[in-house]
């Protein structure tokens, strides 16, 4: 027929499903609420501790250096002896990002030496203030539940869904640069999580469950990361990557 | 004397006292928030259609199913700034909206919306202890009502678009008024098909023309008598494609074309003026329906599968009104808009010399049957000329077109 072709086509899809979902109605039952986030999104950021409790920023203003928005600004300190704040010599005295500036390209979260600075998958954060653009690192760090700090204009309505995928995608990524897992932990363990297993698509299945050497390389105080705090940040970074290529 | 011109209508043909007047005026407030109430429908119904026909969700959050969208827009458009542009006229650009708008109601108040046409009262219903029509006037010239409004509806978009001071609408609104003025001409040859036959121009009388039971085709089924088969189809459907392009609504848009004029005709135009152009629009595209209803699908009248009282003649009028919303609203959603050149194309080329062809061979067969010639022999002959005038018009458009290119291949060198 044609010219009248078009007509059935626009006449099937009265009759298709419908792919909306009704974002308002904050239930699932009711064909609405949030949908599942894709594991890569880069949401507002966190700052991660150790199982312990202690934070795994070390100051080293990595994340700082390699900002293309220059909105995260970091200042280091060295950790009181009596009370450590991070295991190691230094820790993120001041840690702030402005998020009129950030374009979450999460070069940070690469940057990051001991995967302290994560994202999450929080994107309904609208601060009506400037003050309320620049998070501080009270508002970055995680609770001692292992969670992001919910503030009162953060939409955390699907947290229980969400709060588990903080800590992105790197963990995943082997040492030798490899994104495929090789059945060996190369990450911490996170305050309230402990350690992660393999993102999918990234596992093999049966060495999925492997996490038993993360402890002897991560959960040591003196030694996060297994990275030498005595050397300059950048230094380190540099050094662990081409060990890693070797 | 008043009395003689209005003398179509039971209710006026005897003295006119206090009990008419107020009658009348009952069947206006009636008809006016019967019309205004199925715009605000009408719209609601377009945005839902058009939605579902393109896989989304569409308006859902006022009211139930959105159902109070068009009250929450209408709201807001009239609470928004009254802007006239510093280079507007200002006086015309204030009538503009109403000349739109005016226009879309006189028209409805012609088309018969109930009664019972299969029973002895013709349509007729008793209202007070009187005999009146269900439709608020039936002048003896409805049909020509009918395009002379529709006509006027252009000096609103004309004007809106002159008066904006402003070159896109300007544009627009002399996009609109060659579309309207030509497409007005097919639209009209359609219009004289119907009243050939029902030999009236009044919308009652068209109506009660189509009534009963009609054509028996195939033994016991009957084929309704409505004017869509009696003039053989082609008037009805050049009065739809005519009658699409006078709405300006797609793919005959291009009044309004967003891609190109911004708004088009009504760009400068903002809070109440806008709401009535939009209002004007939509009432625009209830009154074709129920113009297309009456002309061709015989209105009010049909089996009596809901009794014979004026409520059968109302379910109906809307059963078929609703019908034609819904094939607007799917053309709508259906075909990409027609380049201008293509629009008159159409127009002046296709549509304009097959009514008027129709019209001859309608006409040829009607005197035929009054003098008792050979049907052969007349549809035979008809046929014979209306074959010679299409290769004419071929040939004309042909060398036109050879002319044209010859002229723009001599401006090359």
């Amino acid at each position: 027929m044609g010219y009248l072709d078009g007509f059935r086509v626009t006449f099937r899809k009265l009759f298709e499903e419908r792919l909306t979902r009704d974002y308002s109605k904050h239930n699932e039952s009711e064909g609405g609420g949030k949908s599942d986030k894709p594991v890569r999104l880069h949401g507002r950021h966190v700052l991660n501790r150790y199982e312990d409790g202690m934070e795994k920023c070390i100051g080293c203003e990595l994340c700082a250096g390699v900002c293309p928005a220059r909105c995260i600004y970091v200042r280091g300190a060295d950790n009181p002896p009596d009370d450590p704040v991070s295991p190691g010599e230094r820790y993120g005295y001041i840690y702030e990002i402005n998020y009129l500036r950030c374009i979450h390209c999460d070069l940070c979260v690469e940057a990051c030496p001991t995967e302290a600075i994560t994202e999450s998958k929080l994107f309904e954060f609208s601060f009506t203030d400037r003050q309320d653009a620049i998070y501080t690192k009270a508002e970055l760090v995680v609770g001692d539940d292992g969670r992001p700090k919910q503030l009162p204009w953060e939409d955390w309505s699907d947290i229980d869904t969400v709060a588990p995928h903080t800590s992105a995608w790197m963990r995943a990524t082997a040492p030798n640069g490899s994104a495929a897992y090789e059945g060996k932990v190369q990450w911490a363990g996170e305050l309230g999580f402990g350690v992660r297993a393999p993102e999918q698509g990234q596992s093999v299945p049966d060495g999925a469950a492997d996490t038993t050497d993360a402890d002897t390389i991560f959960s040591h105080p003196g030694e996060p990361g297994g990275h030498d705090e005595a050397h300059p940040p950048a230094g380190s970074e540099g050094h662990d990557r081409e060990e890693g290529h070797a | 004397m008043s009395a003689a011109i209005l003398a179509l209508d039971p209710l006026l043909s005897g003295d006119i006292g206090m009990a008419e007047v107020l009658i009348v005026l009952l069947k206006t407030l009636v008809a006016f928030g019967l019309l205004l109430t199925s715009v605000i429908f009408m719209i609601w119904f377009e945005r839902k259609l058009i939605s579902d026909f393109q896989n989304r969700v569409g308006p859902n959050k006022a009211g139930p199913w959105g159902l109070l969208q068009t009250l929450a827009d209408g709201l807001k458009l009239i609470m928004k700034e009254d802007l006239i542009p510093d280079k507007a006229d200002r006086r015309v650009f204030i009538l503009a909206p109403f000349l739109s708008a005016v226009p879309a109601f006189v028209t409805f108040a012609v088309v018969p919306i109930g009664g019972g046409f299969d029973g002895e009262k013709f349509g007729a219903i008793s209202l007070f202890g009187h005999d009146t029509f269900v439709q608020l006037a039936d002048p003896p010239i409805g049909v020509l009502l009918i395009l002379a409004m529709s006509s006027i509806a252009i000096y609103g978009v004309m004007l809106a678009g002159w008066a904006s001071g402003s070159k896109w609408p300007l544009l627009g609104a002399v996009r609109g008024t060659a579309q309207m003025v030509s497409y007005e001409a097919a639209l009209g040859l359609a219009v004289v098909a119907v009243v050939l036959l029902s030999g009236s121009l009044s919308t009652h009388d068209i109506v009660a023309a189509q009534a009963g039971s009609g054509y028996e085709l195939f033994g016991s089924i009957g084929i309704p008598r409505w004017n869509v088969i009696a003039t053989g189809v082609v008037p009805f459907v050049i009065f739809l494609i005519a009658a699409t392009a006078e709405l300006n609504r797609p793919p005959f848009d291009l009044v309004e074309a967003e891609q190109e004029l911004v708004g088009g005709f009504h760009t400068e135009y903002s809070s109440f003026r806008f709401a009535l152009f939009y209002l004007a629009e939509f009432m625009n595209t209830i009154t074709m329906s129920a113009i297309i209803v009456t002309l061709f699908f015989g209105g009010p009248a049909g089996p009596e599968w809901f009794g014979t009282g004026w409520l059968s003649g109302l379910i109906w009028f809307s059963l078929k009104l609703f019908v034609f919303l819904f094939i607007f609203v799917w053309i709508r959603s259906t075909l990409p808009r027609f380049r201008y050149d293509q629009l008159m194309g159409i127009g002046w080329k296709a549509l304009i010399p097959l009514a008027l062809g129709w019209l001859l061979l309608l006409g040829a067969i009607n005197v035929g049957r009054d003098e008792g010639w050979n049907m052969g022999v007349v549809v035979g002959a008809s046929l014979l000329v209306l074959v010679v005038a299409w290769g004419a018009i071929t040939a004309a458009v042909d060398v036109g077109r050879r002319r044209r290119v010859s002229d723009e291949e001599e401006a090359l060198i």
